[in-house]
């Protein structure tokens, strides 16, 4: 079923790839580092040379040379287009990956956020002098609150980890302001939760408590019940959740934690599977961080930027962090120290306002859907996901069984026997055209294999995707497994050594000299 | 709508597929009374142009320091940023690439951020840096939680010029894991005092933050500040906002830094109304382990071949849960695209010579402001920014010079509120940006406003 790699060596009599003289393969090229290639007294950039004769520097002034390369212009452009030839992107192919949420990233959104008046405006300018800006932002807060159910939101968050610690010090803040700061300490967390929750929890001074899955999984709402006590601060919960699934139980688990005293922290990471068609607000969620970059898109840009803003219910509303927009009479305002505001805000999360450029971003993805594309979109990426489940469930296995949301998640039960491990079923993939799934977590599963298709994909992407992967689990279960460790054989480089990396950590280039040396 | 690929076709035979009735089947494990039946209260959709427009409109509502004379910085600041990085960091495959799970499809992010990497740690005079934190104020608190973790001591003392907005963020994690801070005010009617840091170090202080050059622009030597922090057993963090000035100062690694946090923006990245910025964060191999966030590691293929992967990830969130060094997961990486694309094209000459252009024409204005009655300069040293005492308050001074079209600076009250004493002083800054044109309309303005 692998088309097209015929000719390519298999199992475990690999032809010696051709070696060049160049070390370049036809467009694979070899590219050194920046610092193997300048040469001293060149530059990129074109600026007179202007000496000070009397610096005020304070006698700081530096004596020796930074030690970064001399490369020309062209040099340069050619150097990063050849690297970025090694990557694989959204806009190259297919990028499953489950929770991640790798969708196509509209180039109009690049466009407006670098217009002039939106992209160069300066942090400290007068508020009178950048009151597009103050409405951009509080109109992006409406399209939020109006989709999310909710009273309240907080922009400045810098991503959704971000995200995570301003809801959870919200709730700090809110038990603080109950007198019971020093009693309620205990965070309750799902298994099935992102890796982030926990390490959120413990980043503000609570301590985690972990709730076990149920086989359906979902969270085990008596085990969830039997740790409710005067001591719990509340619970992290996310959903849809990472195993791809609603938690049906939620309303019935906001009302336990809310009847023992605590709040209901939702981690949105997976919102994009309900926009429009559930509001958050409505499931009695206290708080709820969304990943502007991955629900209303803006490009991931190999690990970020992105933009964490946090939903709050009228309980956790007055303490949202500084900075944030009001609307008076005479126009918008922009509030950043907590001494004039009208509320108890918690504090600051980052320097200026939060992420400008992914607003725009985000809002411009919200206004070319509209409140009927947005609805459309989650609604075609559940469907698309359901397809794959639908369509793989004979010959890979699905974790759970029912309807999943955005994502699918299967684990490595159809790979029993065959001698491949998910990893090696992943790095197959690769050399098919097909950037792999999620594997790390969630971890209720063994080897799990998480897919999130987004909206994006059509039907002709995924039918060639579900042949592909059926194909590779009839060349597992025949027993070739030896052509599962090879893989990737098509690729800039093969299997790279991460143990090694690991353990004798080299961060940075250092002079050849400075080498010899330490090695003596 | 333009970006959905399904027809109407595809959706029935999917839904057959899937073996449901209606798109509501597949909600079927949300609790009825919470599943919307028709879309919410907002306008439905709108082609590319439309867009354009409402965009378009709100950007005119704005002052554009793009094409009005501008002097703010105060830890964000205009430079020219080489057309070809924008380019550059506009190609898909970097654009649209995720954090680099798969490291063999993936070697264009992974070399960019060793490069990265290195690029930083020489600047900074350090052995190591990481892969981007999300700006300099979150790379401040991270810092400090790191010299806590390291020292497992719970003091830290901040020094009274550091930017207030990178104060603010510290104080906010340092009061989730009190741990306790010291923080004397800011004097910017004196010279910075090295001692008035030095005497609030004790045997319990982690670390000791120090920023140079300072909130108000001074120039501090760090080496006895190192030296009095490293007898007690603290370490040294050092905060710069402005990268571009190591270009010309020395570096804080050779001055005894154990840890600098800085911020990137100056390089490759827009203003962007503050955000999304990219942090620094370098340190030295000893501390390698403490280090949050992300980093990238040279390896071999196995076919012996050099490549990179990330690496150290036993400290992350999504190994270690509770117990990571933080809980940061998407960073900064684009952003550190564009400072390691405009750091090459600078090189170390461009990079001098840039430093030396922000400093001479900080200095130009810097004389040309002393000649005006009613502004009186208060720094001894500076780099690119500099405080002046108005005879005016200056926030009224910024609105009057707004009204003329000019940003003329960033009111220091707008970052110390409390500060009622410091109301007439006023942030100047000036990079290669400010042409002899925009000086003297600010200088003429000045002359008319107070």
């Amino acid at each position: 079923m692998s088309q097209g790699r015929t000719n390519v060596p298999v199992g475990g009599s690999q032809a010696p790839a051709q070696k060049t003289i160049s070390g370049s393969k036809g467009l694979d090229f070899a590219e050194p580092l920046i610092f193997e290639m300048g040469e001293e007294g060149r530059t990129g950039v074109d600026l007179p040379d202007v000496e000070v004769s009397n610096d005020r520097l304070g006698g700081m002034r530096r004596k020796d040379a930074v030690g970064l390369p001399g490369l020309s212009e062209p040099q340069v452009v050619r150097h990063y287009t050849r690297l970025s030839q090694k990557n694989y992107g959204i806009d190259s192919g297919f990028y499953p990956l489950g929770s991640c949420t790798m969708k196509h990233n509209p180039r109009i959104n690049e466009k407006v956020a670098r217009l002039k008046g939106l992209g160069d405006l300066h942090p400290m300018q007068p508020d009178s002098t950048v009151q597009g800006a103050l409405e951009l932002i509080d109109t992006l807060a409406h399209w939020i609150k109006t989709l999310c159910g909710m009273p309240a939101v907080a922009m400045s968050p810098a991503a959704g980890a971000h995200g995570e610690l301003c809801g959870m010090m919200a709730i700090k803040a809110a038990l603080e302001d109950r007198g019971e700061g020093e009693t309620r300490k205990r965070v309750l967390v799902p298994e099935s939760a992102h890796g982030t929750n926990p390490a959120t929890a413990a980043a503000c001074g609570f301590t985690v408590d972990s709730i076990p899955a149920t086989e359906r999984g979902r969270v085990d709402i008596d085990a969830f019940k039997a740790k409710l006590g005067p001591d719990v601060a509340g619970i992290m919960l996310t959903n849809p959740n990472t195993c791809g699934l609603f938690e049906n139980d939620v309303i019935e688990i906001a009302d336990a934690i809310h009847e023992a005293g605590g709040y209901f922290y939702c981690d949105g990471a997976n919102f994009n599977a309900i926009v429009g068609r559930v509001r958050p607000g409505d499931l009695g969620i206290d708080c709820m961080h969304l990943n502007l970059h991955k629900t209303f898109s803006t490009p991931h840009g190999g690990g970020g930027p992105g933009a964490g803003p946090v939903v709050l219910s009228e309980a956790l509303a007055p303490f949202a962090p500084v900075p944030y927009v009001i609307h008076d009479g005479d126009g918008f305002k922009m509030v950043e120290h907590k001494a004039d505001s009208d509320a108890k805000p918690f504090g600051r999360l980052k320097g200026y306002h939060g992420q400008m450029g992914v607003f725009i971003r985000a809002l411009a993805f919200m206004i070319s859907h509209g409140a009927d594309g947005l609805r459309q979109a989650s609604t075609d990426a559940v469907l698309n996901a359901n397809y794959l489940r639908a369509k793989l469930q004979d010959v890979m296995s699905v974790s759970f069984d029912g309807m999943c949301m955005h994502e699918v998640l299967f684990d490595d039960h159809f790979l029993k026997d065959t001698g491949v491990t998910t990893l090696d079923f992943a790095k197959a993939m690769i050399d098919e055209g097909f950037h792999p799934m999620t594997m790390y977590f969630p971890l209720v599963v063994h080897g799990a294999l998480l897919m999130e298709p987004t909206e994006s994909e059509s039907k002709e992407t995924l039918d060639l995707y579900i042949e592909t992967l059926r194909g590779l689990n009839a060349r597992a279960q025949s027993g070739d497994a030896q052509f599962f460790k090879d893989a990737p054989v098509l690729t800039p480089r093969r299997r790279l050594d991460e143990t090694a990396a690991a353990r004798k950590p080299v961060l940075r280039w250092t002079p050849p000299v400075e080498q010899a040396e330490a090695a003596e | 709508m333009r970006y959905l690929p399904h027809t109407e076709e595809d959706r029935k035979a999917m839904l057959d597929a899937i073996g449901a009735n209606a798109v509501e089947d597949m909600y079927c494990d949300v609790p009825a009374q919470a599943l919307l039946d028709k879309p919410v209260d907002l306008p439905g959709f709108v082609g590319e142009l439309e867009v354009e427009r409402t965009f378009s409109a709100l950007a005119a509502k704005n002052l554009s320091p793009s094409t009005a004379p501008s002097f703010l910085g105060a830890g964000a600041y205009r430079h020219h940023i080489p057309a070809t990085v924008d380019y550059l960091v506009q190609r898909g495959e970097f654009l649209t690439a995720y954090t680099p799970y798969q490291p063999e499809v993936s070697q264009g992010t992974l070399q960019y951020l060793f490069e990265f990497q290195t690029q930083v740690a020489l600047m900074t005079g350090m052995e190591v840096a990481n892969a981007s934190m999300y700006d300099g104020a979150t790379a401040t608190a991270e810092a400090v939680m790191m010299a806590v973790r390291a020292t497992r001591r719970n003091r830290a003392v901040l020094a009274g010029g550091l930017h207030p907005h990178y104060f603010d963020v510290t104080k906010t994690s340092a009061h989730s894991l009190d741990i306790e801070l010291v923080h004397p005010d800011s004097d910017p009617t004196r010279p910075a005092d090295p001692a008035s840091v030095i005497n609030l170090i004790d045997d319990q202080t982690s670390c000791v933050v120090v920023q140079s050059p300072d909130v108000f622009g001074r120039i501090i030597d760090l080496k006895p500040i190192s030296e009095a922090a490293h007898a007690k057993g603290a370490l040294v963090v050092a905060v710069t906002t402005e990268i571009v000035s190591l270009g010309l100062l020395e570096a804080p690694g050779n001055q005894g830094a154990d840890i600098v946090a800085a911020e990137g923006q100056s390089l490759g990245n827009a203003l962007s109304y503050g955000g999304p910025y990219v942090g620094l964060f370098a340190t030295t191999s000893k501390l390698v382990r403490q280090m949050p966030g992300r980093v990238t590691g040279e390896t071999q293929d196995v076919e012996g071949q050099r490549g990179w992967v990330l690496t150290l990830s036993t400290r992350e969130q999504h190994i270690r849960r509770e117990k990571a060094t933080s809980n940061i997961c998407t960073n900064a990486g684009l952003c550190a695209l564009a400072f390691t694309i405009h750091a090459s094209l600078l090189g170390e000459e461009g990079l001098a010579r840039l430093a030396r252009i922000n400093h001479a024409n900080a200095c130009k204005l810097a004389d040309m402001l002393a000649g005006v009655n009613g502004v009186e300069l208060m720094n001894d040293s500076f780099f690119n920014e500099f405080t002046v005492k108005l005879s005016k308050p200056a926030e009224q001074v910024v609105e009057a010079l707004a009204e003329r079209g000019i940003l003329g600076g960033v009111p220091i009250t707008r970052l110390l509120p409390e500060r009622d004493d410091l109301a007439n002083f006023l942030l100047v800054t000036v990079t290669e940006t400010n042409s002899d044109a925009d000086m003297d309309a600010l200088v003429k303005a000045l002359g008319e406003i107070l």
